[in-house]
């Protein structure tokens, strides 16, 4: 600081310049490089998110122990087979009595959803009705209960179909998380992904045959 | 009668105010940024009506490609001392027989996820460029005999108990594969995991739509 002062009384004994020049800093370049860097980061930033659908399965049965028993008139098996198609049919397949007889459906909104929706209509009424009051405020509770409540919801589901997901070897991922997507549209409260049986890879085979 | 001439003046345009603004979006989204980590393979995630974001860290990612390879990525916590991925590849060593130098260890903290046999990490954490490391890339094996993600995981779950488990399969990758990896996380007890997918909306067949 002490010697710009020096500076300016030295200045002040010889020729003084008069005119006082306000620095003007051309900023053109600077502009151009952030709009340059603002465009690059602009463009780079993912704003979205990736999202993740969460599936919690049943826990392997022990060794020596024997798998739950599975009510009968509660179950609803959907075969996944190749080409994006899917097969479904109620109860259990026991290759002593005559078989069951299996049913096309697909992805759309009329298909398997449709049959879902169908057989799980208590449940998810009852689901979305208490949302729909929630939102139009007949219902005040915090967002946290309500999740609470649709998972007690579906520990009381009673009536709804136990889905059994089997998929044939040459079914592609995409469709694994379609129909566990299903599953989470519908509300099934429970579901679980098993491997088929012979029996069942016998009714897909004859079912596309008759075809 | 005189004209008055007027000094032709080119005008300026204060560009204070507008260059404020530039910086200061340019430094919320550098702020912002996050950049994508290497990928070890490019993975096109089917869709799903799930809105739940994917979780920040303590995240371990197992990702299928189209081709049924099989890649794992595990991340190192929000705190960055504990050196998680370090100790996890320390433990794969010495599970391995492989001595791994500090300098490699360092390598393999900063990468993010990758897909190859132990016998080739080493080769691949002196890879020069990224081009050569994607280019050895030839899939975790999971096969029965030598299940090499069955330790990732062992490893990764010892050194940090609060893991949550992704599956990022690629949309056209086969089921069997995806298989194989859900029995690999329900043998080493995990029954709860999320899958990576993408968001669409979702549609319901007229009659259950609740107005």
């Amino acid at each position: 600081m002490a010697e710009i002062v020096q500076e300016e009384g030295h200045k002040g004994k010889g020729k003084r310049k008069a005119k006082k020049h306000g620095t003007h800093i051309d900023m053109t370049p600077m502009v151009d490089l952030a709009c340059l860097l603002l465009t690059f980061f602009m463009l780079t930033t993912a704003f979205n998110k990736p999202k993740v659908m969460e599936i919690i399965l049943p826990e392997k049965p022990k060794e020596n122990e024997k798998p739950p028993e599975l009510d009968k008139d509660r179950a609803l098996t959907v075969l996944l087979v190749e080409n994006d198609k899917v097969l479904w049919y109620v109860g259990l397949a026991d290759p002593n009595k005559p078989l069951p007889v299996l049913t096309e459906a697909d992805f759309s909104k009329e298909g398997i959803r449709k049959v879902l929706l169908q057989r799980n209509k208590q449940l998810f009424t009852r689901i979305s009705d208490m949302n729909k009051d929630v939102i139009e405020g007949k219902l005040k509770i915090p967002r946290d209960s309500v999740e609470g409540r649709i998972k007690r919801f579906y520990k009381e589901d009673k009536f709804g179909p136990i889905v059994l997901i089997k998929a044939a070897d040459g079914v592609k991922y995409r469709n694994i998380v379609d129909i566990i997507d299903e599953m989470a549209i519908t509300n099934i409260a429970r579901y679980t992904l098993v491997d088929i049986n012979p029996v069942e890879k016998l009714m897909v085979k004859t079912h596309i045959s008759t075809k | 009668m005189g004209k008055i001439k007027l000094a032709v003046k080119t005008p300026r345009i204060d560009m204070t105010p507008m260059v404020d603004l530039f910086f200061l979006l340019l430094v919320f989204f550098i702020l912002t940024a996050t950049f994508r980590p290497e990928e070890a393979a490019p993975i096109t995630t089917p869709m799903s009506t799930s809105n739940t974001p994917i979780p920040d860290a303590h995240l371990v990612t197992i990702m299928i490609s189209k081709d049924d390879k099989v890649f794992f990525n595990v991340d190192n916590g929000t705190d960055s001392t504990e050196h998680i991925r370090a100790k996890v590849l320390q433990a794969i060593g010495s599970n391995y027989q492989i001595k791994f130098t500090p300098k490699e260890i360092k390598k393999f903290e900063g990468l993010a996820s990758f897909g190859l046999p132990y016998t080739k990490l080493k080769e691949y954490l002196n890879a020069p460029d990224s081009k050569t490391r994607e280019a050895m890339q030839s899939g975790i094996p999971i096969d029965s005999l030598d299940n090499q993600l069955m330790m990732w995981i062992r490893f990764a779950r010892t050194y940090n108990n609060n893991l949550a488990f992704a599956i990022k399969g690629d949309g056209a990758a086969n089921y069997p594969a995806v298989k194989k990896v859900i029995a690999v996380l329900q043998d080493n007890n995990v029954n709860k995991f999320n899958l990576t997918t993408d968001l669409k909306a979702v549609e319901l067949p007229a009659e259950f739509i609740n107005k």
